[in-house]
């Protein structure tokens, strides 16, 4: 079939899209709709004593304006972790409360303190700036090393120090004396820079009451719409989820920060109620900077040990992760589950420690980002692996060759069961496809025109498809981390999958609509694929990690198997034939070694009409299923850039980027290739361009793109792709899963190249052309002073 | 954005009566005014759109001078065949402004006017020598860019042209911010009939700025090289998220390089 896995079929929904007939949540109006603009703290940490709304209240269009003391007066919950993660010594993590609408105290810049709800959104901004609140400024901290500092700012009374948890994982004192009887230690200090997610389309929200039905609906920006509901309704007290529907249509990117269910939507909710107008909220872009979850912001002190072959004897990891005002929906497992637990890379590693403690500052919260903890742990390991091969003087190629896994299954002693790859397989594809034999030529013609060629390597590993759910819940996981499907056989033989995925830009209407017409042989315009309403589709875990082809996908090739089953029966009656004998081709149903057969629709239709059905089988050609992996999925590859640095100014110009990556089976080559360019453009971004910064009083000083830059078309290069493909033994179509591996693997790869050029390895990123230059002159400066 | 009343006046005289209210303002293109209304960061009572005055854009020589109407857009000056012809360096220079959209509203009166620290046309009017002319009197180049955000520019008055003197040789090489890429460093050299001409945008705390140092050394030698041998101070530089005041002053001399290596 022509569309089927495999094909480069173009993208079903991009139509809608680059035509502008996309329905996002902003162009969602309901009858008698109102607005929100929400009144948010200037100051990093202040008491709230006391809110004056009068003047606003009074200007016209204004329909209330509501406050946190309303809000949990009516029984509206705190936001919860989803996570529960204990440190060492046992003692549970230390959760500071979090109001949709600050009550007592903010905690940093943008913390809602009151809600006007207007008849415009013009009206309704306003009048937030008319609402006056009597803040008494606090000390505030802004940094994690700061916070742990003694005497620095308590942000929450009930976590002293500021700590939120100190965790570990893997063997401390096997691991220090494994580094003692090293032939050779390499000792790094990293900073993973804080990011600001950016999706296309800004956070937005349309919540309406139905006073008769006494129900409510909400239009929102979310990956997964079935949490949001269980969440809203468990533990926000809004609604039971009987009485609440949840609906993310369109939804324009969202990298992880619309995974969780923010203070603006359980206030348009509650607001709805109160006001019995529906409640609109559309974030602008500053907003967006100040409120949406930001990703990464670590700082790790790092040794690895090495044999005299060169073989990995041991690593040893101290991790500070910020965590911002308030522990977000899943930020506790990201610097440990999700992080640690990648620690062994793709090495055969025997020995490994890593300590996490985990700390409130004056910041937004820090949860999920692209890669969420991978990209952190791949980095780490990446720039140690390049790093001690310069130290030791060996190819960097052949450091990793030395280290590499080489058989599958294999168990790291950081949890992780790694169950297929072929590490060497990748790099040596990258290797080849980069003319790694040609660098010292490009490099010599780069220094005749007065450039600084580098080049860097990065062997990234992720786990994806997240998760085993009785695995995630042993380890703290509120949720289970499966995925349902519905598959619906009209009687036409059109098809409809209902899917608890969420597709915010990854393309599933076209990759879905692929497995389907590859099993089933129809077109793919003949398959529909509805997702994002909770009154449609089924309970499901939704979009995040990599998780709708390896999980999502093996929901409905469950449900498919159980709709063949059933075909093939209805086609054994009616064909007069034995249901063993029957097979699917082409879009007809057929007896094997003869002409006697249906068409699709055939049988659809034989299924609905029920007049000639076998005895006792039900009328309908609709089946659900829920998968439930069995372990992670774990996509792998090998990245290699190479740059340019103009030392007069300390510009890096990335000349090239090799991507080999082993993504499993790929079903649409079109669209993974795209995620690995979004991907890699992001960790060039990561690499070279993008921090939020906030200063020592917790301002943030990043705030829009005047300051926080953004990749841009001319800041990447043309990529160069390949595959290596080794099928993932544990799903039914051997996914692994492809959308974070350029944000994982491409950081390391750039900074090792930048490092290679100017020629030391003390560099953090983003390696703006101020700190290249820095880094440059530090390291002429020593050469000089000897 | 807050509630603002638009006009178009049809002439000079019509506008300046517009502008006799204290909280209305000249709309000249509106790139860094618009944005800062949406911002509520302005909140001007009335918008006096000048776009439309007959004979307020456009480009012409007279007298052996080019006279650029205020409300004359990038683009046009960025294509213009007489900039082309007699100041190279300042077509390449609003070729580089911003974006498309913004070379094709944003003005070369209204950016003069804004005097934005990190804008490129005040170096090149700095360094050019160049004459603003107002809807009252001429002022010199000299006279006119008086800090961040600060001109000669009285309540109301309206710059209606710039006149510039065709240099020798001229050129502009600008270091963009990596975020926004206005200037963080964009010097303008000229080769004037007073002598050699370095302004310097972007870098200093109190905006545009001319260089006595580079100055004297490219009026010894207009060469790159003759850069290297001067000094540039950090002090009163701008230190910020994307570099600090000592790396600004490496950038000077950078750009001051390229821009007499690109000066024609």
């Amino acid at each position: 079939m022509s569309d089927g896995i495999g094909a480069r079929v173009k993208r079903k929904e991009d139509k809608r899209f680059i035509t502008g007939k996309g329905k996002y949540t902003d162009d969602i109006r309901m009858e008698n709709q109102a607005y929100a603009a929400f009144v948010r703290s200037p100051h990093a940490h202040a008491k709230v004593k006391g809110i004056d709304a009068s003047a606003a209240e009074a200007m016209e269009g204004v329909v209330a304006v509501l406050t946190g003391a309303q809000l949990t007066g009516d029984g509206i919950g705190n936001l919860i972790c989803g996570w529960a993660i204990n440190s060492k010594d046992g003692s549970p993590m230390n959760m500071g409360p979090w109001s949709a609408l600050a009550t007592d105290r903010v905690r940093y810049v943008g913390d809602a303190v009151a809600v006007v709800i207007a008849d415009s959104q013009k009206l309704a901004r306003n009048a937030a700036e008319a609402v006056v609140v009597d803040y008494e400024e606090l000390p505030a901290v802004a940094h994690a090393d700061r916070a742990l500092a003694k005497g620095a700012p308590q942000v929450h009374d009930n976590a002293p120090g500021n700590l939120i948890y100190d965790w570990g994982i893997g063997d401390d004192a096997a691991t220090q004396a494994a580094l003692k009887g090293s032939a050779h230690v390499t000792e790094l200090h990293v900073t993973n820079n804080r990011l600001s997610p950016n999706p296309m389309e800004p956070r937005s929200a349309v919540a309406t009451y139905d006073e008769a039905e006494d129900h409510y609906t909400l239009y929102t920006t979310s990956q997964n719409p079935h949490v949001a509901r269980l969440v809203l309704s468990a533990f926000y007290n809004v609604a039971p989820e009987h009485k609440l529907r949840v609906i993310a249509p369109d939804v324009g990117g969202g990298f992880g920060s619309k995974i969780y269910i923010y203070p603006e939507e359980i206030t348009c909710l509650w607001a709805s109620m109160k006001t019995k107008r529906s409640v609109k909220w559309t974030s602008d872009r500053t907003e967006a900077f100040m409120t949406d979850a930001h990703g990464r912001d670590h700082i790790t002190t790092a040794k690895m040990g090495f044999d005299k072959d060169g073989k990995i004897t041991g690593f040893h990891v101290d991790t500070v992760a910020n965590f911002g005002a308030y522990m977000s929906l899943f930020s506790s497992a990201v610097p440990t589950y999700l992080y640690a637990t990648l620690l062994s890379g793709q090495y055969d590693i025997h020995n490994i420690y890593c300590n996490v403690r985990a700390v409130y500052t004056n910041t937004v919260p820090v949860d999920a980002y692209r890669g969420a903890g991978r990209p952190e742990a791949c980095y780490l390991i990446e720039r140690m692996m390049e790093t001690a091969a310069r130290e030791m003087g060996m190819d960097p190629a052949e450091l990793r060759r030395r280290n590499f896994i080489q058989s599958f299954p294999h168990q790291t002693p950081v949890i992780m069961n790694y169950d297929s790859g072929d590490f060497p397989g990748n790099l040596d594809k990258a290797l080849k496809a980069a003319d790694i034999a040609g660098f010292p030529a490009r490099k010599a013609e780069a220094a005749k025109r007065g450039k600084l060629r580098g080049i860097g390597y990065s062997c990234y590993i992720e786990a994806c498809g997240i998760a085993p759910s009785a695995a995630v819940g042993s380890l703290g996981a509120g949720v289970g981390l499966w995925e349902s499907a519905e598959v619906r056989v009209n009687p036409v033989g059109t098809i409809e999958i209902l899917t608890g995925s969420h597709s915010h830009g990854q393309g599933h209407e076209t990759t879905f609509a692929q497995i389907v017409s590859d099993r089933f042989g129809v077109p793919i315009d003949n398959v529909s694929i509805v997702h994002g309403d909770t009154d449609k589709v089924q309970m499901g875990m939704g979009t995040y990690g990599s998780r709708s082809g390896a999980v999502g996908m093996s929901a409905i090739v469950k449900a498919m198997d159980k709709v063949e089953a059933k075909v093939k029966k209805i086609a054994a009656h009616v064909l007069e034939a034995s249901e063993d004998d029957i097979v699917i081709e082409g879009g007809e149903v057929k007896v094997a070694g003869t002409d006697r057969k249906m068409a699709w629709h055939e049988v659809g239709l034989a299924a609905y009409t029920a007049h000639n059905l076998p005895a006792g089988m039900e009328p309908g050609l609709k089946e659900g299923a829920f998968y439930d992996p069995v372990n992670f999925t774990f996509p792998a590859g090998a990245y290699i850039a190479e740059v340019e640095v103009d030392p007069d100014t300390g510009v890096t110009k990335i000349v090239q980027f090799t991507a080999a990556d082993d993504f499993g089976t790929i079903i649409n080559p079109n669209i993974v290739e795209g995620q690995v360019h979004g991907g890699v453009a992001q960790g060039i971004g990561q690499a070279i361009l993008e921090q939020v910064v906030y200063d020592e009083g917790g301002q943030l000083l990043t705030g829009s793109y005047m300051d926080y830059a953004m990749p841009r078309a001319d800041d990447v290069p043309f990529y160069t792709i390949e595959h290596n493909t080794t099928v993932c033994p544990n799903n039914p179509l051997g996914i692994k899963g492809c959308g974070e591996a350029g944000a994982i693997g491409a950081p390391p790869a750039v900074i090792n190249a930048i490092t290679d050029a100017i020629g030391t390895n003390d560099l953090q990123m983003p390696a703006t052309p101020a700190r290249v230059w820095a880094a440059l002159n530090a390291a002429r400066a020593p050469m000089a002073a000897e | 954005m807050y509630d603002v009343s638009y006009h178009r006046p049809a002439s000079l005289a019509d506008a300046k009566a517009m502008l006799a209210s204290d909280d209305a303002k000249v709309l000249a293109g509106g790139q860094t005014l618009l944005p800062t209304m949406k911002q509520h960061l302005a909140a001007p009572s009335d918008l006096v759109d000048v776009r439309r005055i007959p004979g307020m854009s456009g480009v012409k020589v007279e007298g052996g001078k080019l006279v650029i109407g205020a409300a004359t857009t990038h683009a046009e000056v960025a294509g213009n065949a007489d900039v082309l012809k007699h100041v190279p360096s300042l077509a390449c220079l609003a070729a580089g402004i911003g974006d498309p959209a913004v070379r094709h509203m944003g003005t070369i009166g209204g950016s003069i006017a804004n005097n934005d620290p990190a804008a490129d046309y005040p170096s090149a009017i700095l360094a050019l020598n160049a004459t603003v002319v107002t809807d009252r009197r001429e002022i010199a180049a000299d006279d006119y860019f008086q800090g961040m955000f600060t001109t000669a520019l009285e309540p109301g008055e309206i710059i209606t042209a710039v006149k510039i003197t065709p240099p020798k040789s001229g050129g502009y090489a600008k270091f963009p911010n990596p975020a926004s890429r206005y200037a963080m460093v964009g010097v303008y050299v000229a080769q004037t009939g007073a002598g050699v001409r370095v302004a310097v945008t972007g870098a200093g705390q109190d905006g545009v700025f001319r260089h006595d140092g580079l100055e004297a050394a490219l009026s010894a030698r207009f060469a790159p090289e003759a850069v290297d041998g001067v000094s540039v101070s950090a002090d009163g530089l701008l230190s910020d998220i994307h570099g600090d005041a000592a790396y600004r002053a490496h950038l000077v001399k950078v750009m001051a390089k390229r821009a007499v290596a690109a000066a024609a």
